[in-house]
């Protein structure tokens, strides 16, 4: 089975956010593999690949600033990566280079996070589909695939969805489809060895960017309520906040 | 013209579809043109939606679309909002809607934002806001192309009816043949499920143990709340993980979220910030949540929660 995960790269969970201008201030800032594509997508391509045969790439498409969180993946366990050189201003253009270097690959499973912590689109996936004309199932909490046919549990609100569907597909994962993995010395050698092939980009354009940021505007001061008087935390929901 | 899709999972309209139909007239109304609903399969009664300004209710009852699939929907919406000129088409921020607004966006070669809380603004350009970085920051997005897809974030807009009952009527589509095949579907009844509902009762690692949360059920049940919860008691089972918010888990946005016993880490403030009020309980005063509240409570959550629970009580019986 040949698998392709994609990857990301995000501000770690605890970063502050802020803007110089219109551009993200990414002055301090510690930068990682998006949670789901690293817990989620890499590990439950290597559980697969375990059991039953193949290879694991990873893909990214960024600058080489984005090499150690791809040599991150490698220890882990992916067997190459290639990276598409390119700032992708939106999901498109991102989409759009994944999609063209997986048509040269012929792979059997595509896995994407289900979004990224930073634009949190969860766009990139479908696009990706679309794009090979394959199917798209997105929010995977469960991945099992036997020769080409492929079971997948799904969130859906307040519950979840089992379908099948036969490969190539597109997935999504979410919590749920595998344990994250501490890459182990050995990994994080054998990492350095291992192909990192990055490819130059064709033309892209995009059709929508982001033209300004704001900060939301914090909560003023919080309204410290007696323990002991519940009776008036339910009258401040109810007459100040009208929540109730 | 705005076409709105309409999510009906299990064959009803929801409320997030409302919402949806509300927005998209609004969009309607600044861009000079009208509403168009879209509901697709099995849905009860389609031209209800009339109601919350849609002009016209195209339903699409075919028995192939009553499960949902991104490939065929892809392909039906397009061929709809190509065929009524669509230059905005709006989804649900849903479990379907977020698997086709990237498919839609190709298939329609269109600039897409996923997740908007705003209106856009379309005089010198369509521009739209959405929370960034798991809330920490609102980006606003302008959209060059022609037609253009929006998935719109629940409890973002009120409902509004404004308008009436229309009557819905066909139209003639191709629908493919679906790859996908649906074996089961779980869905816990009788609660609302996270995404959508309004008052949320949340509870973390204070509460020691998974046995003790009949305390936080018995709030939620006379709130009407659904339940959610902290990380590390979904991590170590005693919750399950739908219930899970932040930054990894479900972002909400409730007007009340009411969290016992959750220290208010950064990764769990991102994905409820946006709640209208937030009231905090915890026992320790320094908690950092406490800068996230509207209402804070220090104390022992195992006698404040009750107390809250028999507050209500008496509050019901009196209103
Ligand atoms: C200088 C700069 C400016 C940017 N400006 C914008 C902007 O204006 N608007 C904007 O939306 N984004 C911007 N980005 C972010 C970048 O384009 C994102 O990768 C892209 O937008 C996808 O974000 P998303 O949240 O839609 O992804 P999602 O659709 O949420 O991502 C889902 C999954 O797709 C995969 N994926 C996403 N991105 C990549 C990638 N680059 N390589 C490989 N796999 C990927 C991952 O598996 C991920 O889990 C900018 C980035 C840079 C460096
Ligand atoms: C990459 C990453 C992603 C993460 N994503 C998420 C996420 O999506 N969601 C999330 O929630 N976390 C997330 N976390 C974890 C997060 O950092 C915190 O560890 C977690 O939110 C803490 O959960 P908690 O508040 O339940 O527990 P704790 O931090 O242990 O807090 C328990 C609180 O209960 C209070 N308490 C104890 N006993 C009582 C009592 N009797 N009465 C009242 N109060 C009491 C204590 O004072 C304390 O404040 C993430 C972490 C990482 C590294």
């Amino acid at each position: 089975m040949k698998i392709l995960v994609c990857v990301s790269k995000t501000p770690e969970t605890t970063a502050k956010i802020s803007f110089s201008g219109t551009d993200f201030d990414t002055a301090g800032v510690q930068f990682i593999m998006n949670p789901y594509d690293e817990w989620y997508a890499l590990v439950r391509a290597l559980e697969l690949k375990e059991a039953h045969g193949g290879t694991v790439t990873i893909i990214n498409v960024g600058p080489a600033s984005n090499d150690p969180v791809i040599r991150k993946g490698l220890a882990i366990g992916a067997d190459d990566a290639v990276r598409i050189n390119a700032e992708p201003q939106s999901a498109l253009t991102a989409a759009k280079y994944i999609a063209e270097y997986a048509k040269t690959g012929g792979f059997d499973l595509i896995l994407t996070g289900k979004e990224t912590i930073d634009y949190n689109g969860s766009e990139v996936g479908g696009m990706v589909a679309e794009l090979l004309d394959l199917p798209y199932i997105s929010y995977a909490n469960h991945l099992d695939v036997n020769g080409t046919a492929a079971t997948v549990s799904r969130d859906i609100e307040g519950g979840t969805e089992v379908v099948e569907v036969s490969t190539p597909i597109v997935v999504s994962a979410a919590k749920g489809m595998a344990e994250q993995r501490i890459p182990n010395m050995r990994g994080i050698m054998m990492a350095k060895r291992k192909p990192l092939n990055v490819v130059e980009p064709g033309a892209a354009s995009d059709h929508a960017k982001v033209v300004s940021y704001e900060m939301p505007q914090g909560k003023t001061t919080v309204k410290m309520i007696d323990p002991e008087n519940m009776d008036e935390l339910v009258r401040l929901l109810h007459e100040e906040a009208k929540v109730i | 013209m705005v076409l709105v899709l309409a999510d009906s999972p299990n064959g009803q309209l929801k409320k997030g579809s409302f919402e949806a139909v509300t927005y998209g007239k609004k969009v309607a109304d600044a861009m000079g043109t009208q509403c168009a609903a879209l509901v697709l399969g099995n849905a009860g009664d389609a031209g209800q939606l009339g109601q919350y300004g849609a002009a016209k209710v195209i339903h699409i009852n075919n028995d192939q679309l009553n499960n949902f699939d991104s490939q065929v929907y892809t392909s039906v919406v397009a061929d709809v909002a190509k065929q009524v000129g669509a230059q905005v088409v709006i989804v649900s921020h849903s479990s379907a809607g977020k698997s086709l607004i990237g498919r839609l966006a190709v298939r329609l070669d269109a600039g897409s934002v996923a997740g908007v809380n705003q209106l856009p603004t379309v005089d010198g350009g369509f521009k739209v806001k959405k929370n960034v970085f798991s809330g920490k920051a609102i980006a606003e997005f302008e959209i060059s192309s022609p037609v253009k897809v929006l998935s719109l974030m629940g409890n973002s807009i009120p409902v509004e009816s404004t308008g009436s009952a229309v009557a819905a009527e066909s139209m003639d589509v191709n629908i493919p043949a679906s790859k996908v095949t649906v074996k089961e579907r779980k869905t816990i009844d009788g609660t609302v499920p996270l995404p959508e509902a309004e008052l949320v009762v949340s509870a973390g690692r204070g509460m020691k143990g998974p046995e003790n949360w009949g305390i936080i059920e018995e709030l939620a049940t006379e709130l009407g709340a659904t339940t959610a919860c902290s990380r590390p008691v979904a991590d170590t089972g005693w919750r399950p993980h739908h219930e899970h918010v932040g930054q990894t888990g479900v972002a909400i946005r409730p007007n009340l979220y009411i969290a016992a016993g959750i220290s208010g880490a950064i990764q769990h403030l991102a994905g409820v910030n946006s709640s209208k009020v937030i009231v905090v309980i915890n026992k320790d005063p320094e908690a950092p949540f406490f800068k996230a509240a509207d209402y804070g409570i220090v104390g022992d959550l195992f006698d404040v929660v009750p107390r809250i629970t028999e507050s209500l009580k008496k509050y019901k019986a009196a209103n």
